[in-house]
């Protein structure tokens, strides 16, 4: 498996989740468990660049892929989120910031979301409603929703200005 | 008045200096946004085993037969264990309040003790494994069936027959001035209306777990939980070691809301499982199994009946509440507490009555009876308002009481008023219409809301030891326990400001039973709590290093007296110049200095407790002492769907000293999502049949999402409470409180319909 820009070979079981193998088999544990269903998304890693529930995928289907977790992220998501106070308890944030990466790619892409007022419009402008959206599938149960949303509106802004 | 980030004007002493009231980042911010921060499942063991549950699957009964055969056949599996084969636990003790230790327990229940089956859910078998893997396939294999007896969980049938709460001395269950039936049958106006709320569960996002490793007879615990010190002492005494032999770590909880407060069933099973395979053994509850093995926040009938002169002075106020707890554990919800307090009515009755079910006990949730007793109190009086055809706000102000209402006991902080007059201003209430679905924007109909926030704020005692290094590190050691609310970055700063030293000189150790032992987070207590000692300990240590400085010749303190010295800059200061921590160390030829408060031990720490009691009952019956604040919304309601959005809000709080202006304003925040949860989407569904919870996990469950929770403006008066240390009167809860009346009452306003039925869906607007 690829993972961080590192190769590991590990021996699995088929039914070992991305998710298990990650926290596991690697110790790689910024990468959380919230529901092991989908449902929460505090388990969001980037697979070659796009952000997957990892609870959801198993770890033999993702040999060869380039995985990055939450320990190979180096982002200005990072410090943004402790600066706007974008987390509590902490359980929830590394998929948070993946996910945030993973959204802001999606976006600089042209993707609409399911606020997008017109679809065929290339360039969508990343509104407070649009992060929202396309954020909604990490909750966040100690409710910093408004620090994190600050955070990828920052830096999202910081990046159009690159 | 202040807002957020706030500054006290005036704090109290200790806390004069650049670190509290500032919009600190937390200390532990860069480890929880790289995923460097260890939380309980996150620490690895050599020979790791791994454990399953079995549930129960009838609500009462006997286990008539257990079959783990095709579990035990599964490569990998270790045990099986069952209440065939269990070692014992020693049964839960009688709870007392000089223990308070004894309150921890989850439920009465002693797991795998017998067959006896108390709750749909109930762990009928634990399975312990090579791997995670394995040990969820084995226990699918486990095979039972049971003897039914007949059991009683339907909250809605039951409630006629509640019984009332038991008086206790924290929660007295009634309170009654004058008499309020007749003041109300003769009111000029009058609402009398009954109000519910569903099941609620905390769903913190990290699953309970624990790790539990035996050496001997010795034992550590990984366990994410609110309470270190009475999970200790419980599992010590479950398990028939000695305290001292258990230690528990949590540093970092991922979240927790009341849900962590009890040791439930899979602790005590993970630890015996370590026992019975003799490894170490891990066990991570599914999100189902959280549902079925931990309890929530208790459903609810109220009853709020308001009479009023036709001026909208209030005559009588009622308020009553069926609530339930478990057959085999839970306590009361203290629905009504806060219309002790709300309004300075002639005439008052609150009464609590509970019914006991074959459910999973309940639990504290995020301010157990204000939350869901806020939703009827103050859905009412917006119903008085609108009968009497005025401002919700001018009603509440015109009833606003200067002393508790019922005993007349002095309020220590209470400022309503200012908390209404700010939140009013920054949300842009004036003006407002009256008349219900006055305002339209195209499909939506736009409402306004409003709603007080109250919760109680207490203290407990802690054990705190600070120590200044010759480097002029600091260090503050506490069990404390950080799940969110920025615990050691507050007692970090008020540590800081104390000793006048850098913020980055200060070190927090915390969530660890070999530290000096917190109480329990809960009741919104532990930042004060915590602070009374840190703050004591800190004067400790100044006057210890003031007396190594003043004897010395060669020192600019020499003979300088305690009152005329400033901690700043690294170190002490008098008028004829001063020195750093530092330099007097190393004078004294001192590597370090201590100072420990509250560190008791054997019977010192049993006086100390009922030194402690005493003076926790003597402050009640002297003071009433509460943060509070108003909650202003506005929603939007579709016209032809009835889809509710939340889409503006202004939380004005009086939450006492406001130690970091951003961690607070994050905590009521917090709390205001999670009330937006309760208001609109949340709600546990038992089944009335069978008492099993149909929609166990976040799929089913309605949690806020980013999309849900529109920008949260908070404000704080910042002005501290004489009475508390370091002013704080505690920020944790009091955020939940209201929200739900305020949603209700804006969704009223924009359509002109009444919801008194948590939670608010569609199908009550259409």
């Amino acid at each position: 498996m690829r993972i961080n820009g590192a190769t590991t070979v590990l021996e699995l079981e088929p039914r070992v989740s991305l998710l298990d193998a990650l926290r596991d088999e690697l110790g790689l544990t910024g990468t959380k468990k919230g529901c092991d269903q989908g449902a929460c998304g505090a388990c969001t890693v980037l697979v070659d660049g796009e952000r997957i529930n990892s609870c959801l995928a198993l770890a033999v289907q993702y040999s060869g892929r380039e995985i990055t977790t939450v320990e190979g992220v180096d982002h200005p998501l990072q410090a943004a989120f402790v600066a706007n106070d974008g987390l509590q308890c902490g359980y929830c944030t590394p998929g948070q910031i993946c996910s945030a990466i993973g959204m802001l790619a999606e976006h600089a892409a042209g993707a609409p979301s399911a606020v997008t007022e017109h679809l065929c419009e290339p360039d969508p402008e990343l509104t407070d409603a649009e992060i929202r959206e396309r954020m909604s599938g990490n909750l966040c149960r100690c409710g910093a929703y408004n620090g994190i949303v600050d955070s990828v509106r920052e830096v999202a802004v910081a990046e159009q200005l690159r | 008045m202040t807002t957020a980030p706030a500054r006290p004007d005036a704090p109290p002493t200790g806390t004069s200096g650049p670190y509290v009231g500032a919009p600190v980042d937390r200390v532990d911010g860069v480890v929880k946004t790289t995923g460097a921060a260890r939380f309980a499942a996150e620490h690895p063991y050599p020979g790791l085993a791994h454990a399953a549950l079995v549930h129960a699957t009838i609500p009462r009964g006997r286990v008539t037969w257990i079959d783990s055969a095709a579990a035990l056949a599964v490569d990998g599996v270790l045990a099986v264990i069952t209440h065939e084969n269990a070692p014992a636990m020693r049964p839960v003790k009688t709870q007392s309040v000089l223990d308070l230790s004894t309150l921890v327990p989850g439920s009465t229940v002693n797991h795998l003790a017998s067959d006896e089956v108390h709750w749909d859910g109930q762990p009928v078998a634990v399975v312990v494994a090579e791997s995670r893997q394995i040990a969820l396939h084995a226990a699918s294999l486990v095979r039972a069936t049971y003897r039914e007896l007949p059991s009683t969980v339907d909250f809605a049938t039951e409630k006629r027959n509640a019984l009332p709460q038991k008086k206790s001395v924290v929660d007295p269950g009634r309170a009654a001035k004058g008499d309020a039936e007749a003041a109300l049958s003769t009111a000029a106006v009058a609402v009398d209306h009954l109000y519910t709320t569903p099941v609620h569960h905390h769903n913190a996002l990290e699953l309970h777990t624990t790790t539990a490793v035996w050496d001997g007879d010795r034992l550590t615990v990984h366990e994410p939980t609110q309470g270190i010190d009475w999970t200790r002492k419980h599992l010590a005494h479950r398990f028939g070691v000695p305290v001292e032999n258990v230690r528990v770590i949590a540093p970092f909880v991922g979240g927790a809301f009341g849900g962590k407060w009890h040791v439930w069933a899979g602790t005590l099973l993970t630890v015996l499982a370590a026992r019975v395979v003799g490894r170490p053994v891990r066990l991570v509850l599914t999100r189902e199994g959280v549902y079925r093995t931990v309890g929530g926040r208790s459903p609810s009938e109220q009853r709020v009946a308001l009479g009023a002169d036709a001026d909208g002075t209030l005559t009588a106020l009622i308020h009553t509440s069926v609530t339930q707890v478990g057959r085999v554990g839970g306590g009361p919800e203290p629905a009504t507490g806060l219309s002790r307090y709300a309004y300075a009515a002639e005439n008052v009755l609150v009464e609590q009555k509970q019914i006991a079910l074959d459910l999973v006990p309940n639990t504290y949730m995020r301010a157990p009876g204000e939350a869901i007793g806020s939703f009827a109190l103050e859905s009412a009086i917006d119903e008085l308002a609108h009968e009497l055809g005025v401002d919700p706000i001018e009603l509440r102000m015109r009833n606003e009481p200067e002393r508790d209402p019922i005993d007349g006991r002095r309020f220590s902080h209470r400022k309503l008023r200012e908390v209404y007059a700010l939140g009013a201003e920054r949300f842009g209430w004036a003006g407002r219409s009256l008349r219900p679905r006055s305002t339209r924007d195209g499909r939506w109909l736009v409402g306004t809301g409003v709603a007080t926030a109250f919760h109680p704020a207490n203290l407990f005692p802690a054990n705190v030891t600070v120590r200044i290094s010759a480097d002029g590190g600091v260090l503050v050691r506490c069990g404390l326990h950080e799940m969110g609310m920025g615990a050691a970055t507050a007692q970090a700063q008020i540590a800081a400001d104390a000793l006048g030293v850098p913020i980055e000189s200060v070190r927090v150790e915390h969530g660890d039973s070999t530290l000096p032992a917190a109480p329990a987070a809960s009741g919104s207590t532990q930042t004060a709590s915590i602070a009374s000692s840190l703050l004591a300990a800190c004067e400790k240590l100044k006057r210890s290093a003031l007396a190594l400085a003043r004897g010395s010749a060669d020192s600019p303190l020499r003979g300088a007296k305690p009152a005329e010295v400033q901690a700043r800059d690294g170190g002490l200061h008098a008028a004829r110049g001063g020195e750093t921590y530092a330099a007097i160390l190393a004078r004294a030829g001192r590597s370090s200095l201590d100072a420990a408060v509250g560190a008791e031990r054997g019977f010192a720490a049993v006086a100390g407790q009922v030194r402690f009691m005493s003076k926790f009952l003597l402050d009640r019956r002297r003071w009433v002492r509460a943060a509070s604040g108003a909650q202003f919304c506005e929603v939007r309601v579709d016209a032809h769907t009835g889809e509710v959005r939340v889409t503006r809000w202004v939380g004005a709080f009086d939450v006492g000293t406001v130690i970091n202006a951003k961690t607070v304003a994050s905590q009521l925040r917090g709390g205001i999502v999670m009330g937006i949860g309760m208001a609109l989407s949340e709600a546990t569904v038992v089944d009335p049949r069978t008492g099993r919870i149909v929609n166990p996990g976040l799929a089913e469950y309605h949690v806020p999402v980013h999309a849900d929770v529109p920008p949260i403006e908070i404000h704080c008066l910042g002005d501290p409470d004489p009475t508390m240390p370091a002013g704080v009167l505690g920020a944790g809860e009091v955020g939940i409180t209201g929200v739900a009346a305020a949603i209700a009452n804006a969704v009223h306003h924009a359509t002109g319909r009444r919801v008194r039925d948590l939670p608010v869906t569609l199908d009550d607007l259409l």
